[in-house]
């Protein structure tokens, strides 16, 4: 490159040739990259429009950043077996790391104010395979594909215009079953009460080759009390910590799997639209809940409850969400690891009894 | 004017052609699947983690080959700082090839992600870490498009000896006879 000595004819056009090539495959890789298509949603948009108007919580989740780790185990009947080969739907106990959550980008919000509350999951078989699912207690999703979550997360943060959220509603109409669900459904004042539901159609393969998609909830054992939220919030803005802390120790606490199979024809990509009731259940097994843990050096805090970790037997089916979630809660991993200093590692919030 | 050199052998060519593909594909991919949430995300992850297994090692066999084959000597007519930049770029393109999938994989142990690869999980091999991790991702970032940057540099480079300065050099590694 410092000196070229042929004397051939026309090394110009040659060295014009040259840069085109060069110049074209740096284009080709910055279009790939998305840096010439600033509108293709990306998970750093999904994240940053997460963050509360004050900026995200340093080392923390973008959301569901407030929570609390567990573990226990995954007790299997078997019955899930001729559905999916996942080697933790064969009879056995199988251990979990989880995380009670609320659906909050800010961990220190009290928790009478968050409606949204789940639960994320590591169950993994003796072979190292791992099962990775992070559900709410909502029944649906509020919107139908991540593109409209997104616009949902602008229209909500949106000062400049007061008609964004009407706008935002009147564009998606499946916004207004999440609008009712918000306003009618009772609040528990216990994650132990609380049914939670992956929302995202999955397809489970069998030993045999057979596919079904299905969708799946944990259902507690503990009956669901309503507690009207002003009585909520006289119990102090961590009440759930210690609500779960104090039951887990009396006894353990548990919850039904039951996976729920999708009729042909049935809405498998909109996380938006519930199956009918009808449809056939199985219950695979049981949530055993055995150990809370705070979460500063709990087993969950740097775990990414990656809802497309799945063990064989199980992959994505035509719902876009788990892709979308994958590739945003990776942009969240990596953010508040690298965080990992503005993280209060000494339990932040003292004693939860 | 300049006679023509003794050639890499035909497994070191085609190593050196299909290696070009696959880890062309692997920055395409790589940087793809970063910048989506759609569907396709999760088919460019689950193939740029075998993919990086297989430049693995293939780069190692390659090392292997490199250091019992030999290169063919560059020409008379290079100058000497040319001369070095190529022993230097070769140097270069070896520690990615070999560096970036280790640092992928370690930074995958570090963050505790199952790797599977063809259907076998891989050992973790290195610590659960959030400092790890972070030095890792930030590595493996930084060094891919390092890489990509070295093929840019490195393809101007062959075709400047294939058209302007015909020393050679492009056949030497050219996939025809």
């Amino acid at each position: 490159m410092t000196d070229r000595p042929t004397s051939n004819a026309s090394p110009f056009r040659s060295l014009v040739l040259i840069a085109v090539v060069m110049v074209a495959l740096v284009a080709a890789i910055a279009f790939t990259a998305g840096w010439l298509t600033p509108e293709r949603l990306t998970p750093a948009k999904i994240v940053n429009a997460l963050a509360p108007p004050g900026g995200p919580a340093l080392g923390f989740r973008r959301n569901h950043a407030k929570g609390i780790c567990f573990t226990g185990t995954f007790e299997s009947n078997g019955a899930a077996a001729d559905l999916s080969e996942a080697p933790m739907f064969a009879r056995g106990s199988y251990p979990v790391t989880g995380r009670f959550n609320l659906g909050t980008p800010d961990p220190k919000a009290p928790d009478a104010t968050v409606q949204v509350r789940g639960v994320g999951l590591r169950i993994v078989a003796p072979d190292g395979r791992e099962w990775r699912t992070a559900m709410i207690n909502l029944p649906f999703f509020p919107v139908a594909t991540p593109q409209a979550f997104y616009d949902l997360l602008k229209a909500s943060a949106d000062t400049s215009d007061p008609d964004a959220m009407k706008n935002f509603a009147a564009a998606h109409p499946e916004f207004g079953a999440f609008v009712g669900w918000a306003g009618s459904a009772p609040w528990t004042g216990s994650f132990a009460q609380e049914q939670y539901n992956s929302i995202n159609s999955f397809v489970f393969t069998s030993a045999t080759g057979q596919e079904q998609t299905v969708r799946w909830s944990f259902v507690p054992a503990a009956q669901a009390e309503a507690v009207p939220v002003d009585q909520l919030k006289a119990r102090g803005d961590n009440f759930l910590d210690a609500d779960i802390t104090q039951r887990v120790q009396s006894a353990p606490q548990k919850w039904t799997l039951v996976v729920t199979l999708a009729n042909p024809g049935d809405p498998t990509a909109d996380p938006s639209k519930a199956w009918p009731e009808d449809r056939r259940k199985v219950e695979a097994g049981t949530l055993v809940v055995s150990a809370i843990e705070p979460e500063p050096d709990g087993p969950c805090r740097d775990l990414n409850f990656d809802p497309t970790v799945l063990p064989p037997g199980m992959h994505v089916s035509d719902d876009p969400f788990p892709a979308a979630r994958s590739a945003a809660y990776a942009v969240s991993f990596d953010r508040r690891t690298a965080e990992d200093k503005y993280y209060p590692h000494a339990p932040a919030r003292g004693a939860t009894q | 004017m300049t006679p023509i050199h003794d050639r890499f052998t035909p497994l070191q060519r085609a190593l050196h052609w299909f290696m070009a593909i696959c880890i062309l594909a692997m920055l395409f991919i790589g940087v793809g699947m970063v910048s989506t949430v759609h569907p396709d995300y999760l088919s460019l992850v689950s193939i740029h983690k075998p993919l990086g297994i297989v430049i693995l090692v293939l780069a190692l066999i390659r090392l292997v080959v490199r250091l019992t084959r030999g290169a063919p000597p560059l020409p008379e007519s290079m100058p000497v700082p040319m001369k070095l930049a190529a022993h230097l770029s070769h140097l270069a393109f070896y520690l990615l090839m070999i560096g970036l999938p280790l640092i992928g994989w370690g930074m995958l142990s570090a963050a505790e992600y199952p790797v599977v690869v063809f259907g076998v999980r891989l050992p973790f091999i290195l610590p659960h870490s959030n400092s790890l991790h972070t030095l890792l991702w930030n590595a493996h970032r930084f060094l891919a498009l390092c890489l990509f940057a070295l093929i840019v540099i490195h393809l101007g480079a062959a075709l400047l000896h294939a058209l302007v300065r015909r020393d050679g050099v492009f056949q030497a590694m050219a996939p025809w006879r």
